[in-house]
Formats: C-alpha cells, structure tokens, sequence
C-alpha cells in the first residue's frame, strides 16, 4: 500500500497503479478518453491533467497526466488546483473543435463519454468559429457503424483492435491533423471482436449497426443483467429492452469471466429473439390430420387440457433436456417425467465427452481456470480447438496470456506494466509460448510458437506424447513420428518452464480422446508440482449445467422409444435433428404417438411435434447456466411477459400443476426449484448463495429495469388504450419492470446498468469495481461448482487412440466451427446470418488437385448414408485425406463428426 | 371588531366592482406568443420533418407522455418512425421544446382541446406535424449537423470543410 | 273560506317557500360570492345560471347514495333527517303576517330553542355513525360548539321576551310598532346574530368541517340526497336565523305601503345576504378561539344584557 495526498488528505492506495486508476479506484472524477482500464495508459489525449507537488512545501507544482505516472508513496497531486482544471477545459475545448453537432442524431448521445467529459470539464460554450474539418466514412460490414466526423483521435479504437484483439484489418491513417481510424478500404471488419469498438470508443464513431435499426437510447432501454447464450463461457451481458423487442446487447463487467469486452456473436447474436421464426402461442397439431397447416394456435388452458388428456393416455413418457435450457428449466422437467426418464439432449459423442469433462475437472487435481486466470497464464497447448470460433472470448484471452512471459522484458527495464506504449515497444514481438495443434489453421496462428496440423486421433497421440514427455508416469505414445517426438519435448519443456502452464481443448474436435489427452498433460503438469490449468470448451451455455445433472445419452433414449415402453417425448427447448441424424430422428418421431416441444424458435423438431409451447428466449428468461468453467451464473428476464409466451421452467410447472394436481409438494418458483436442485445434487449447493432471492429487496425496495430518465410511461402504449397498464409483476426475482425502486448500486449479481452521476456512458463502471480491474463492489457474481480435488486418487487416462492413416477414396470429415452460423440460436439473426459462410465442403489443395475440383465446384460425398452435394472450398492448412464441413450450417445438421466420408463421382456436375 | 365592520364593508364595495372573469367561450382571452399550448411537430425551411427523433424531448417530459421510435431514410436521415403525445397527460410544461434541439417540437397558442372521450387525446404524428416551421423559420438541423443526408454529403454542411485527403502528405 | 283550508295553504305555502328559498340559496350565495369577489359564480345554466340549482339537484339525487359497511346503519340513515325536521318545525312559529303563521304558540321562542337544541343529535349522530376519526371529530367540534353557542342564544333573546312581555312571536311583532327592538337591543342583536352564525355551522363558525382539517368533517362519509339534506338544512338554517332577527329585532312583517308578507321576505333575504357577505367576508376562527369566544365574551354580554334590560325596563315601569 502506499500513501498518495490528493488535495492534501492522504489516502492509501495500492501499489504499482498509475495515478489515474488510483483516483478512479477512490471515486474521484478524473475526466480521461485514451486510457482504458484493460488496455492501460498511453498518454494520448492529455485529459487526465493533474497538478503533482514535490512535497508539501511546493506550491507551484507542475502539471503532470495522472495516466503516465505512478502512484508512489508519497505522491502530492491536486485535482481542484485552478490552473490544473483550465488546463483540462483548454485540452478538452480543442478536442472539440471539429466535433460535429450531431449529438440529436447520434447513436452514443446520453451514453457518450465524451459528453460526460465535456460536461465534467467544465467546457460549456464554443469559441472556434472557423470551418469544421470531415471525413468520408466506411462500410464497416453489418456490425459497427462509423462516422469519422465525431473522431476525437484518442487511438483506443485502434490501440484495442490491433494491439489487444490482432486484428490487421483496421489501422489509423494518414498524417497531422488528417488522421484517420479505419480500413484501408471498405468492408467488413474482420476481427471478432470488432463490436467492443462500439462500447471502446469514447464518443459516437463507431456505433452498434443493430441498434441503429432500432435505436433506443441507453435512458429508455429496460435493461437486465444476463448471460451470453451463445457459448460455453458464459459472458456476463445486459440486455436492452423496449416496446417488446430486445434492442442490444451490453458487455456486464465480471471480472472473473469476460471483463470489458465480448464477442461479436455475443453482442450482435440477439437479434433472432425479434425474429419472425418465433413461436409465439402454443400449438395443438391434430394428429389425425398431420399435414402443416392443421396447426392452430390455441389458448393456454386448451393446450394444458390436451396435454393432460395425453398424459392420461401415454403409457411412458420421456423427458429430454437441453444444454441451451436453463438449470431450472432442466431440472422441473426432470421433476415431472422422473429422474429415470430425463435424458440429455446431447448428441451422443457430445454427451460423452461432456460426462468426460466433468469427471476429469471434478477427479482431478487441476485447477479450471476462469477468462481473467487464462490471460494470466504464460504457456498455453491448445489441443484441438478452434477457439475463436466456438469459444470465441477465450481466444481474446489466450491472446493476452501470451504477453505474459514478454512482460518480464517490461519489468526488467522496470517499466510499470500500466505504460502500455512503452510496454510494446520494449517487448516488441515477442510472445510467451503457445502452442496450437489442429487440423486447420485458426485465427490464432499469428501468435503461436509452434503449430501443428494434424487430425484430432493424432492431435490426441500427439498430447499423450507431451503429458508422457512431462512426467514419465503418463503413458507413451509407442509408434509417433520422431518429428513430433521432439516436438513433444519442446513442449513438455516449455510448459514445463512456465510459472502457470495452461492446456486448452474441448468439444470442438468431437473426439473424446483429445480431452483424454489434455488431462493428461494437465494432470502431469500438476503431478511435476506446476500451478496448472485445464480449460476445457464446452458447446453451448448449459452444456456443463445438464452434464452435472446427469441423465441418460440420447441414444438410450432412442432405445428406449424403440423398446415400446413409452410412447410421449417432451422436449425442452431442442432441436433433436441438430444433435442425430435426421433419419434416426424421424423414425423416433414417428414411433413416439405425442411429441411435446417447448421451444422459442420453429425447428424441424417442432415442426414435426403435436403440442407446443412457447417459451421466452435468454432474454424473456430467468434461470441460470453453468459454463464452460463451472462456473453457475444467474440470468435475468429483460422483457416482460408478453402474449402467450412463457419461461420454460414456468411452462413445466404449469404442467405438472395440470398432470398431478394432487402432488403440491415442491415446485412453485424459481426460489423452491433452485432449493429442490441442491437438496437433490449436492454439486449445486452455492445455488442457494447465486444471487439474491426473488424475495430480496435493498431498502425495501426492488431494483428497477428501467432507468430513472426512462420515457413514455404514459405514452408508450396509449395507441392501445389510454389507460396505462399496471407495471408487469416479476414475482421471480428481485427486479422490477417499473422505474421505481432503488436507486443505488444494488448487489452485483442484480447489476441491470452502469450509470453514474456524471457517467452516463459505460465508462461508469469504475464506479461499480472495489478498485479498477478489480472485482465488482460485493465480490463478482457467479459461484465456482468445481474446484480440483486435493485428496482423490486419480489415474492417467491410458487408452491411446489408433492413428487414423489414410484410407483408399475415404477422407476423414472434421467439425469446423465458425464463430457466425455454426451456433443455434444467433444464426438466426439477420446480421449474424450475413456473416455466417453458405455450406461447403473444405478439402485441402493436394485433394482438391487429386479430385480435379477447384473453388466453388460441387463435391458429393455420402457420410452415414447420407449424400451431401456441397461446393468445394479449397483450405490449404488442412492436411490430406483430412475433408472439413461447417458445423450447424443449415442442411448440415446432426451429422455426427469426425465421420469418414466417402466422395463420389458427381453425376449431375 | 371595527376591523371586522371595514372588511365587510370593503367586501360590500365589490358589488360594483368590473367583474375579472373572462367569460371564456364567447369571449377568447388574449394569449402571449410563447403561450404554452396544443404541441405540433414542425417543419424546417425546406418542408422536411424536423424532428430528428432524438428522444430528448421524451427524456425531458416529466410525465412521460411522449413516446417515438426513431427510424431513418436509406440515405441516413432520422425521423420519427411513430410519434406519439399522450394530451390527456401532458401538463404543457414547455420542457419538451426547451429540450428539442431542433425546434421541431414547439408549444402552440391553442388550447381548446376538450374531449369526450380519452382516447381522442392521443395524437400520433400525423396529427402533430404541421406544414410549416411554426415560431422558428430559418433553421435546418441538417444544414449544421456533420452527418450526411440525401442531398447533402460529406462537407457540405455550413462551417464545413470538405473532406480530408487521407492519402496526402502534405503538411 | 274555511278556517281549517286557510291553515292548509298557509302551511303549504311556508313549506314549499321555505324549501324553495333554501334551494335557492345554493345558487344566491355562489351568485353573491361571486359578485363580491369579482367574478361571476354560476351564470351557464339557465337565466343568470338561475336553473343551476335544478342542475345541482338532478346531480344530487342521482348520485350514488352509499353507506360505507363500517357505518352504525340506521343512525347513519337518520342524523341527517333531523336536521331538516328540527328546522322545518321551527318555521312553524313565525308570523310571516298578521295571522299568516302555522301555529301561534305562546311559547313559541321556546320552541325554536328547542328544535335548534335538537339539531345538534342530527350532527354529532353523524360524525359518531359514520365511523371515521375526521367525522367524529366533527361531530364533537359541531356539539361542543352549538351547546355553548345555545345558551347564549337563548340569553340574548331575554331582553327581547322582557320588553315585549312574552314568548308569542307575533306578540313580539306587535310589541315593536313603536320601535324596532334592534335599538333598544342593539346588544342582544348582535349576540343572536353571532350566536345564528355559529348554530348554522357557517363560516367562521364552520371549524366541524372545516375541510383543511377533517375533510369535511361530520358529514365526509356522506354522498348523494343524504349529503343533499345536510347542505340543504344548513340553509334552511340561514333561512330561519334570518326570518327570526327580522321578526325579534326588526318588527317582523310590518312595514308600510307593501303588503306583511312581502316585508317579512324583503328583510329576511337582507340578513341572508348579510349572512353571505359576512362568509365573503370573514376567515375561519380557530376552534379553541371559537370556544373561549362564545363562553368567556358573549355568555357574559348576554347576562349583562339581561340585567341591564331588566333594570331599565323595572325603572320605566
């Protein structure tokens, strides 16, 4: 700790910060625009301007940018001192010169940093008279909107985009008072995190290209906290809401999980909650007539008194969850159909593979760590996975692990680490080890030591050899190429040599050795005594949560439908030809007499059902998911309860309050669901500590989704009637659909905004942490399930996988994942779905000359029996005999991969 | 108890007072020009909406009676998708055209506006929007804000420079 | 003519006057107010807003009459019908004419204090029935008022019962032929006006419903021709204090070339509108002033008035 006077009161203060962070961490208001607390100081904008004294003798001091200089013991600064805020006012009024006058028509209006600033620095009136220099701005693709007038040339657009995300297709341009910040010509940004830029920028030139089609400002949104939906790792996010559809997607800070920043299909993944493949009222379809349009939406008592009629008649009945459902959801339906028939709906490999995870993180010795523990890691194996494409925000970590080993160069030249400017140029392009087998390139090859293209079996192999080469008590690999032998023991070395070696792997290569492998080589890194991690990746928000509560595979449950013994399905928020192949699902629907589906979108599956219902999506949803980490977070409803749709879990308690009306015993809310998961499944006791009950109240009141500008109470829906509607009652947690409430900074799991006074942008979240970076006032909401075991007896896993070889006119077909489109839910969205590829088929350039095919032209093969005509796409990383194919693109569907397909001529070219 | 005798008596003298009452029907009270009455929507000099659908307004309304969606035209330029004044709510407080920064939204002098029924005091915006530029004639929002609309690109709005070669070198 | 139809339209024509000048009154006052505070008052429907009182009516029978469930029903239901009896009954006695008075009681100033005695049940049964704090509060305001305004009431008018040698109201008139008693009474005049004041509930002797403090105290839980008869009875109790000082104080229907009748009218419509002018006029007092006022300042007034109107009228004689 060290002791800093600040306007002549000392205050303590940690050490090793620069001077604006420690001022933001004691609440002050500094204004400052180029530094960022994830991407540190560069002294830029000269904002931050504070009057720094030698000791308290001095008087005169001297003006010093509180960014650029440490907070040592002893430091005498002034924020008050009148030459210091002149100064600021001086700086911020020709920051504002050619600022355009387009606050009404801009998107960051009342959320603008640069406002706040303006205001906080006391520039009030516009003096400059002379001519306003512009610019012609960019098609920045479906995402972002630019508009280059409102530059104040802060570089943390760039700063962001190239030094912390890698992009390389966005730079700052030109000279002097001509900069630019774009791409050298239009298109779509590359990079996927491309949509921080929004919330990076401190004023409105890069704003959400979605929001726009609906702008709403930040004062009007009905705002949640809530949880990306569209991966395993579980990004903390707020949800905005207004006149019934979600408008946007925030980053919520945590500080454990995704910090500042999300990723593009995070944020811009929400549009298909407005979609028009909503169902939006249940569904009897009569089954005596099964053509499509005998479906007819029908009222809610009518659905349950049919499904009360089939559930007299049925003679079994199964139940099938979903890893994109909530725990609550899961587990009330696991409560109405019984433990024994509650099956996964999982596809069979991913079942597997998931019950695997969780043995390994739950037997094992090592630790998972979260996103802020991965970027603190200086020596990562990544075994098998395309990381940006299906965990997307690990991969932004990953990307700052590998500056870990490079900073000790910084801390040689005792450079504070918070100099970033500095930082770079003293490490330059050096990188801490990372290593990246796979069998095609990733977007993270440009900061991997080594990589290797290999197919998962090998890729498995290969990670045996590695855990063998750290501790010789794991097995070994008998027949591996020398090559690779001695690759593997520069990686064992370097992992080896690292303070927190990381290996990351995970769903992504559909191979259940792969993440044998890689407990493996985690479990030998920990048995040498090395402090390591082991991130696995799971495929969806809830994958980890349903493999905890167990149930049997989805193949068991196809036996058992086959078996005779049950004749209804109910199916929770799936879409069963997504996880099997369409024919064996369609014979199971066929064989099943009632099929129950309770989903948000329209599937194939629900095509096919006899009664559906509604559900609300993420957005319309409160419950919680276990992510990829093990860790359980609690989400949010933003929107009310709107028409006939319902929470799933909500759905199932109604139906078991029409199928067992004498059975009153447990499930009532989401209080006594959660109460009921612990009591059931030790696992999930911190559960109960998530988050504040629904009965929870700060100063006896609810925390309000609306903000205390928020506009049209009156108004909103007086075309409808006149009379304003009572306020929705959300009787499942403790937030309100109303404006009133408390006002304060409820507790951080409730955390439904970042607003300050005087911070109206998201800035304001320095307000929020108990210190800058650090966790959110209260402790980051969110409660670890796993941690390592310390006393188990664990074993290393000891079947090592045959090497796959070559086969005569076989290729071995490998899930490729893709960060827009091979996800569910968000391909739905119209500017996800623009960035989402058409199906294809990648070959590699030695089999594309082998079969005489080149881009674009049709390949058949058949996998599983089943003939998929798919133009080709030449990927020159891929190694031979290896084919790849789009994992969730449209026809593409429950193929289970990795499969050999067979390519055959093509009769109709 | 004298006292009590004068004010009676001072009372008694108003029999032949003028009366103040302004009989209101038949005979109109005179209104200042910055009276605060029926809201309109205006127009700028070029006969465009002038309402830029900011949402200030809105925010300022301490009733919460106006609601709009913003929208825009293919070229860029914003407008209010739907408009709506709730006039059974408004208090004519004035805040909204304080708030407005493009003079769209201003305070007429017309206040007859009795109703027999509620819902006929939801205007939408075809009911606000008036054919001309009310108190306010010279302004054009668009004239002076930096982004580009149809009919006016880049640089082309007053105490503008066009715009930056970013490819020069020149000092 | 025979005697008994001759009484029938006496009484029939002192009725329906009575309860049309008290309906009329709702739209005098708001009329008079209005012209003395400058403005117009009711003036819409009707000649000179004359029909309002039509208007007001067809309002008040049509409202909604409730009894809230936690009320004492039938006392509820009849507080406010004693109030109009109590007044009506005191009509009974006044001459509005030589001979044109329903019943020639010998005592009949003792009758009128006691039905106005009996007025007081109508309110505080209101204010206890209705089961609310503000009523009852009222209630107890409005009996503590009028029992200490009655005594002095009935002590003012001694003076006017010495010189005129009885209770009989139109011996009382006669007795004035050569004077008015308001001069050789000018106090007793003056005490029986405030007292008037003060028994009607007006201001600024309304503190029982006072509607800054108790809503509008005995009477908050009552609607429709229920609330109809307290606020008619309250003018019919105007009504009725003024026919009275027209007829103790000033020589009741004589008057030259017009006919009794009319003069009995013109003067009392005079003490109305001085009625109305006073509540023009005056604030509301507060009610501990109200209560030392009438028991520390009038009671002792009227008993001086007494000893000195009796010790004249025993030197005279």
């Amino acid at each position: 700790m060290a002791t800093i006077f600040i306007d002549n009161i000392p205050y303590q203060v940690q050490d090793g910060q620069n001077l604006l962070s420690a001022c933001l961490s004691l609440g002050f208001n500094i204004p400052y625009f180029c530094w960022h607390p994830a991407m540190h100081a560069v002294g830029a904008c000269r904002m931050c301007a504070v009057k720094q004294f030698r000791d308290e003798n001095d008087t005169r001091g001297s003006i010093v940018m509180s960014c650029m200089t440490p907070a040592t013991d002893g430091t005498r600064i002034s924020i008050e001192d009148d030459d210091v805020r002149e100064f600021r006012a001086g700086v911020i009024e020709f920051l504002m010169i050619n600022h355009p006058h387009d606050c009404p028509v801009c998107d960051e209006g009342g959320e603008c940093h640069l406002q706040d600033m303006t205001v906080m620095s006391g520039h009030v009136y516009r003096r400059y008279r002379f001519k306003k220099r512009t610019y012609l701005n960019q098609n920045l693709g479906p995402f972002i909107n630019h508009e280059m007038n409102r530059c104040i040339q802060c570089y943390r657009c760039v700063r962001f985009y190239r030094d912390y995300c890698g992009g390389r297709d966005f730079n700052v341009f030109g000279a002097h008072e001509r900069i630019y910040f774009g791409r050298c010509a239009d298109g779509t940004l590359e990079n996927e995190f491309s949509g921080n830029l929004v919330e990076v920028c401190p004023t409105g030139v890069f704003t959400d290209k979605t929001l726009r089609k609906h702008y709403t400002r930040k004062w009007d949104l009905q705002t949640a906290p809530s949880v990306c939906p569209h991966c395993g790792l579980g990004c903390n996010t707020i949800v905005g809401e207004r006149y019934g559809s979600v408008r946007r997607i925030l980053n919520r800070y945590n500080h454990e999980v995704n910090g500042y920043f999300l990723c593009d299909r995070g944020r811009f993944g929400y549009e298909f909650v407005n979609g028009s493949n909503r169902v939006l009222q249940p569904i009897i379809r009569d089954s005596s007539n099964n053509s499509k349009n005998s479906n007819q939406p029908v009222q809610e008592t009518e659905v349950l008194e049919h499904l009360a009629k089939i559930w007299r008649s049925s003679k079994g009945i199964i139940g099938l969850g979903s890893p994109r459902a909530t725990l609550e959801a899961n587990f009330s339906l696991r409560s109405l159909v019984g433990p024994e028939n509650f099956y996964l709906g999982m596809s069979e490999p991913e079942s597997k593979m998931i019950s695997r995870i969780i043995q390994v993180l739950r037997s094992g010795p090592v630790h998972s760590p979260s996103l802020r523990e991965v970027e603190l890691c200086d020596a990562v194996l990544i075994l098998g996975e395309d990381v940006t494409n299906s965990a997307p925000r690990l991969a932004l970590s990953l990307r700052q692990s590998v500056r870990q080993k490079s900073m000790e160069i910084a801390d040689r030249l005792k450079i504070p680490r918070w100099a970033d400017a500095a930082v770079r140029q003293a490490v330059q392009s050096k990188k801490g080890p990372l290593f990246i087998l796979s069998p095609f390139a990733t977007k993270l090859d440009d900061i991997a030591t080594e990589t290797l293209r290999i197919d998962p079996n090998d890729i498995a192999r290969f990670g045996f050899q590695v855990a063998h080469e750290i501790n010789h008590e794991a097995p070994e690999v008998a027949d591996l190429q020398p090559n690779l032998k001695e690759l593997a023991i520069r990686i064992a070395a370097a992992l080896k040599q690292a303070s927190m070696p990381l290996v990351v792997s995970g769903t992504g290569s559909g191979t259940l050795s792969v993440i044998n492998a890689a407990a493996n080589v985690a479990w030998a890194l920990s048995d040498k005594g090395e402090k390591a991690g082991l991130f696995y990746t799971v495929p969806e928000c809830n994958s980890l949560g349903l493999g905890l509560m167990g149930g049997g595979s989805l193949r068991e449950c196809f036996e058992k439908v086959n078996s005779d013994s049950v004749d209804t399905l109910v199916i929770l928020e799936n879409d069963l030809y997504r996880r099997a192949p369409a024919e064996m699902v369609e014979s199971i629907l066929r064989k099943c007499k009632h099929t129950i589906v309770i989903d948000h979108l329209f599937s194939k599956t629900i095509q096919k059902a006899e009664v559906v219902f509604p559900c609300g999506t993420f957005a319309e949803t409160t419950g919680s998911f276990v992510n990829s980490e093990g860790r359980v977070q609690r989400l949010y409803r933003a929107m009310p309860e709107t028409g006939e749709i319902l929470e799933s879990h909500n759905w199932i308690l109604e139906i078991i309050k029409t199928v067992k009306p004498d059975a009153t015993d447990h499930l009532l809310n989401i209080d006594s669901i959660c109460e009921s998961i612990t009591r059931e499944f030790s696992i999930f006791k911190p559960l109960l500590e998530l988050a504040p009950s629904s009965q929870f109240r700060a100063i006896g009141q609810k925390i309000p989704r609306q903000s205390h500008r928020f506009s049209g109470r009156t108004s909103m829906s007086a075309n409808i009637s006149v009379h304003e509607p009572k306020p929705p009652d959300d009787s499942e947690s403790p937030l309100s659909f109303s404006m009133e409430g408390y006002p304060g900074i409820p507790p951080s799991s409730l955390i439904q905004r970042f607003w300050a006074p005087g911070w109206n942008s998201g800035q304001s979240v320095n307000k929020f942490q108990s210190e800058i970076n650090g966790p959110l006032l209260g402790g980051d909401p969110g409660k670890r399930l796993i941690e390592p075991s310390t006393g188990n007896k664990w074993n290393y896993f000891s079947d090592i996988p045959e090497a796959n070889g070559h086969r005569d006119k076989e290729w071995l077909a490998l899930p490729k994942f893709h960060i827009f489109g091979s996800e569910e839910l968000s391909r739905f969205g119209a500017s996800i779905s623009e960035r989402a590829p058409k199906p294809y088929v990648g070959i590699s350039s030695q089999d594309a000359d082998l079969l005489d095919k080149k881009e674009g032209e049709k390949v058949s093969l058949v996998i599983d029996n089943v003939l998929l005509n798919l133009p080709a796409h030449i990927i020159n990383s891929l190694p031979r005999g290896v084919i790849a194919l789009p994992v969730g693109i449209s026809n593409l569907d429950g193929i289970e991969l990795p499969a050999w397909a067979r390519i055959v001529e093509n009769s109709n070219g | 108890m004298l006292d009590l005798l004068k004010g009676i008596w001072t009372v008694f003298k108003h029999s032949f007072r003028k009366r103040e009452t302004v009989l209101f029907p038949e005979e109109k009270p005179n209104r200042p020009p910055r009276w605060r009455g029926r809201i309109i929507l205006s127009r700028d000099p070029d006969g465009q909406e002038r309402c830029v659908a900011c949402y200030l307004c809105a925010a300022a309304c301490p009733v919460d009676c106006i609601a709009l969606q913003a929208t825009q035209d293919e070229h860029g330029r914003r407008y209010p998708a739907f408009f709506r004044i709730n006039f059974s709510r408004c208090i004519f407080c004035g805040f909204c055209e304080e708030a407005c920064p493009t003079y769209a939204i201003q305070l007429t002098n017309d206040f007859e506006m009795s109703e027999y029924y509620r819902p006929n005091f939801v205007y939408e915006k075809e009911h606000l929007l008036i054919n001309g530029p009310g108190k306010y004639h010279d302004y054009n929002f668009y004239r002076v804000a930096g982004i580009s609309i149809g009919g006016k690109g880049k640089g082309e709005s007053e105490n503008e420079s066009l715009p930056v070669d970013i490819y020069s070198l020149k000092p | 003519m025979g005697e008994p139809i001759r009484s029938i339209i006496v009484l029939a024509a002192i009725f329906v006057g009575v309860l049309a000048t008290a309906a009329g009154l709702i739209w005098l006052e708001r009329r008079l107010l209005g012209l003395w505070q400058d403005r117009y008052g009711p003036n819409r429907a009707g000649p000179f807003g004359s029909l309002q009182v039509v208007a007001d009516m067809i309002k008040i029978f049509t409202k909604e009459d409730w009894i809230p469930p936690f009320a004492d029903k039938p006392v509820f239901i009849i507080a406010p019908s004693i109030i109009v009896v109590t007044t009506i009954l005191s009509f009974a006695i006044i001459p509005f004419g030589p001979g044109i008075q329903i019943a020639n009681l010998n005592i009949g100033l003792l009758f009128f204090l006691a039905m106005s005695s009996l007025s007081v049940y109508s309110v505080a049964l209101a204010g206890w029935a209705s089961d609310n704090k503000y009523s009852l509060l009222g209630g107890l305001r409005a009996a503590a008022q009028m029992l200490g305004y009655e005594v002095f009431m009935g002590l003012s008018l001694t003076g006017v019962i010495i010189l005129a040698g009885s209770f009989n109201l139109s011996d009382i008139v006669n007795a004035q032929r050569k004077m008015w008693f308001f001069i050789p009474q000018f106090p007793g005049f003056l005490i029986f006006l405030i007292a008037g004041l003060a028994e009607t509930r007006r201001i600024p002797f309304d503190l029982p419903e006072a509607e800054n403090e108790l809503v509008a105290g005995y009477h908050t839980e009552y609607s429709g021709m229920k609330f109809g008869m307290f606020f008619v009875g309250e003018y019919m109790g105007v009504t009725l204090i003024s026919a009275l000082i027209a007829t103790l104080f000033f020589g009741g229907w004589m008057g030259p070339l017009l006919p009794p009748p009319l003069w009995m009218i013109i003067k009392t419509f005079v003490f109305i509108c001085f009625f109305i002018l006073i509540r023009a006029t005056l604030p509301r007092l507060r009610y501990d002033q109200l209560i030392s006022f009438g028991w520390k300042l009038m009671l002792p007034l009227a008993l001086l008035n007494i000893v000195v109107t009796g010790a004249v009228a025993i030197a005279i004689n």
